[in-house]
């Protein structure tokens, strides 16, 4: 039994003039640990999906299995949810940010408060608690998002293009970073990307989407090779740049 | 030349600056009054119309001395404040429901733009008559004329607050409650202040013109009746104690603002 199921996922917006499909025959299995990345051109439908998983609203039709239960968007931490931009809430200091997930589930004090400051060092934030998200970088602003991420102890981390907003070195000192720590904890993540190089350095398994509607148009293993290294040297490893090719021709081919 | 002198060669500049701009500040100050009283002991103006300083000066003394100014100006002031309170208040509550029933916001729409399109001193008679001559119908007053204004600015700000900071919320399942609590309210501080500075005028001019129809203590009694009996010194002086209050609260608000909104 795989930890997360998506079977048959169909979903269909739907407007005054219009009913848009957005996703078509989406089944996908992940197993607990993996890292696997939704890779396709804009307006494929990756990051609707992603919010579907994240059980923001009901797909058309279609169900998603966590472990074998269906999915709730209000039952307890299953999924922790990184967007683009960190959306810190400026008027919370960084530990009230990160706490924040606790707070609303009356859980911030005590054993879980120690934890989550802890977290907080090991995204390299030690001491910055006190600190408003305006004297924060862009970089350190991600980190701490990710520790609000973390801080619940979810299941299952969806990542919305975390990194499309961060400069270059920055971004890959996160890669990094995210990586590391989603292997010491033994998370298993999707991330949703329009970056080929950042998909092969980070993940397992590669999902390839095509547009309207988004459908999986291939799937492609990462070779061992490159799962074990960081995705910095990852990078360098000459297994990335042939999968790299063999991706881009794909994509070329579906952009005409 | 090395930098710290350049620094305090700025820091000199600025100040001077400053007590220039302070300088003219009261310099209008200056003119205006003593020109004020110049023109009318010369009679270029007509002193029974605009009186002068010094009367309404020596007015001031002698109405502090019988104890009618404090207690007119003090009905006054509490008739505003808690007209202003009201009024903020209860226009946060309604931009509050509205937000909570996007249903119940659309439904009200029409009714929204009536009300506010509609001058609301022109329900002082009604007003006056629900609830008859006293406080209750002056501070209705104070209150009613900031009550919509208001509900449709923060009921604006609550839904422009940036979608995805809702979305980090959802993500953490949280409530209705909870995300209005975490992310709406607070992110709508910073318009919440703009109307209580708005409303802190608009709370005078509804108060003064319930003060008008009713006709029975406080300042706006004071205008009407110098007025009638043709005391425009009286009339002058009440309309300085409102400035002078007016003013006062104004500051008391962005004091509010500078503790409440720390950027």
């Amino acid at each position: 039994m795989s930890f997360l199921k998506i079977q048959d996922i169909h979903h269909t917006y739907f407007s005054n003039q219009t009913a848009a499909t957005a996703l078509a025959d989406i089944s996908l299995d992940i197993e607990k640990g993996e890292f696997v990345s939704f890779l396709g051109p804009s307006g494929c439908g990756k990051t609707t999906l992603l919010s579907i998983i994240a059980g923001l609203f009901p797909p058309t039709s279609g169900k998603i299995l966590l472990e074998n239960n269906p999915l709730k968007a209000d039952s307890d931490f299953s999924i922790g949810y990184m967007l683009q931009q960190d959306y810190l809430f400026p008027w919370k200091t960084i530990e009230e940010n990160v706490l924040l997930g606790l707070k609303l589930i009356k859980k911030n004090e005590g054993l879980e408060k120690i934890k989550t400051l802890k977290l907080l060092s090991d995204v390299g934030l030690g001491g910055t608690g006190k600190l408003y998200p305006r004297e924060l970088s862009g970089g350190m602003r991600q980190r701490a998002a990710l520790a609000r991420t973390l801080a619940v102890d979810p299941k299952i981390l969806l990542l919305d293009e975390p990194f499309s907003a961060l400069d270059y070195q920055t971004k890959l000192k996160l890669e990094d970073l995210v990586f590391e720590i989603l292997k010491s904890f033994g998370k298993t993540a999707v991330l949703v990307t329009h970056d080929i190089g950042e998909a092969i350095a980070m993940s397992d398994r590669i999902y390839l989407f095509s547009a309207k509607p988004g459908r999986i148009y291939k799937t492609f293993e990462v070779p061992d090779e490159l799962r074990e290294l960081t995705p910095f040297h990852a990078r360098n490893h000459p297994h990335y740049s042939a999968l790299f090719q063999t991706i881009w021709k794909e994509l070329e081919s579906l952009e005409y | 030349m090395n930098i710290e002198q350049l620094h305090s060669q700025y820091k000199t500049s600025l100040k001077k600056e400053n007590r220039l701009i302070r300088f003219y500040q009261i310099l209008i100050f200056i003119v205006f009054f003593s020109s004020w009283e110049l023109f009318s002991r010369m009679r270029w103006i007509d002193p029974l119309i605009f009186s002068s300083p010094s009367k309404v000066w020596h007015l001031f003394i002698k109405k502090l001395g019988d104890g009618t100014l404090l207690s007119h100006s003090g009905v006054t002031l509490f008739e505003t404040v808690l007209g202003f309170i009201i009024g903020t208040l209860l226009g946060t509550i309604l931009a509050s429901l509205l937000w909570w029933s996007p249903r119940l916001s659309k439904t009200l729409d029409p009714y929204l733009v009536i009300l506010n399109a509609m001058p609301k001193v022109a329900l002082g008679p009604i007003i006056i008559v629900a609830f008859g001559p006293g406080f209750p119908s002056i501070i209705s007053m104070g209150a009613i004329i900031s009550i919509i204004i208001t509900t449709i600015v923060v009921y604006t700000a609550f839904r422009e607050v940036d979608p995805n900071y809702l979305k980090v919320l959802q993500t953490f399942g949280a409530t209705r409650a909870q995300s209005f609590r975490e992310a709406i309210l607070p992110a709508s501080f910073p318009t919440i202040i703009s109307t209580l500075k708005v409303n802190v005028g608009l709370s005078w001019v509804g108060v003064i013109v319930g003060e008008f129809l009713v006709s029975a203590k406080g300042l706006g009694y004071l205008i009407i009746y110098g007025f009638q009996v043709f005391n425009f010194t009286l009339v002058m002086l009440s309309l300085m104690i409102i400035a002078f209050f007016a003013t006062i609260m104004y500051q008391l608000v962005e004091l509010l603002e500078r503790k409440l909104i720390k950027d």
